[in-house]
């Protein structure tokens, strides 16, 4: 049991530790900031998130008791990663403006990033009433 | 009186779970301070939150927050994969516009952050009137796939939870 327990909690650390070096690998090796956004959102959170289990998994077997800060760690985690991830695009596409090399957007505005600045001003969206 | 002490029951209860997760064990003293603060802060902050999405289906959140859990673990081993084995040349990143049925605020940033979480996605920006996503995959051959796949796996069933 106390050996399985081990293995367990071992393997689930090295998982964490090979997810959060390809994140990270990723970061180096992709070509381009947008390409790079997706190693460190995805790769790692699956790295952090074996190592939050490997210790709660630890806590349980060879302490005996419940933990529970790991899940919130996980909701925080799960929370705030997509924002990172919008602001850092965000900042990218105000950076180069490569307004040419992005898709239609099939309405009749342009991408928020491009408004221009007086319409930026305007409330984006209030509920029930589009703008259009 | 029920509905003017728990004004906004879903804050309360998320703030009693998280509040019990935060103490990290379970005592009786603690449950009474967090329905104190369940009780208290949605009065303070309501002025905040004057029209909040009403739920139609809550019972349906539980089998999306599954789904998205699986596609999570699903989505690090494909990105772990093409990081590692694709070389740079063969990388197929596209743009795609991902257009939108739903209309309500908060459903349009779930789905935006589902995106950003799941294979190979991350959602850059939205169209000026909140019609449309504008999503950066990292390797589709096939991107009107791509779209599909987030209209009909998730769009879909926050439709049904949000609409």
């Amino acid at each position: 049991m106390s050996l399985l327990s081990e293995i367990i909690v071992s393997v689930l650390l090295v998982a964490a530790g090979v997810f959060g070096l390809v994140g990270s690998f990723g970061l180096l090796k992709l070509p381009d900031t947008m390409t790079r956004l997706h190693a460190p959102t995805k790769a790692t959170t699956l790295g952090v998130g074996s190592t939050l289990l490997a210790s709660m998994l630890y806590f349980l077997l060879f302490q005996g008791r419940l933990s529970w800060h790991e899940l919130m760690i996980t909701m925080f985690l799960l929370l705030t990663a997509p924002i990172t991830a919008n602001f850092i695009a965000k900042a990218h596409l105000h950076r180069f403006r490569d307004q040419e090399t992005l898709p239609d957007t099939g309405t009749p505005d342009d991408w928020a990033t491009f408004e221009d600045e007086a319409k930026e001003m305007e409330p984006v969206m209030t509920r029930d009433t589009p703008r259009r | 009186m029920l509905r003017k002490l728990f004004p906004h029951p879903y804050l309360t209860l998320l703030l009693v779970i998280s509040w019990l997760l935060l103490v990290n064990e379970y005592k009786l003293g603690s449950l009474v301070f967090a329905l104190i603060l369940g009780i208290i802060i949605p009065m303070m902050t309501a002025p905040y939150w004057p029209d909040r999405p009403i739920l139609r289906n809550p019972a349906a959140i539980i089998g999306y927050v599954l789904i998205v859990l699986y596609d999570i673990v699903k989505s690090n081993f494909i990105v772990a994969g093409i990081v590692l084995f694709t070389p740079n040349k063969k990388l197929q990143s596209t743009w795609i516009t991902v257009p939108l049925e739903l209309r309500t605020p908060e459903a349009i940033t779930v789905l935006a952050g589902t995106i950003t979480m799941t294979p190979g996605t991350v959602t850059a920006d939205m169209s000026g009137d909140g019609r449309a996503l504008l999503v950066h995959c990292l390797h589709a051959p096939d991107p009107d796939s791509v779209r599909d796949e987030i209209k009909t796996r998730y769009e879909a069933r926050l439709m049904r939870i949000f609409e």
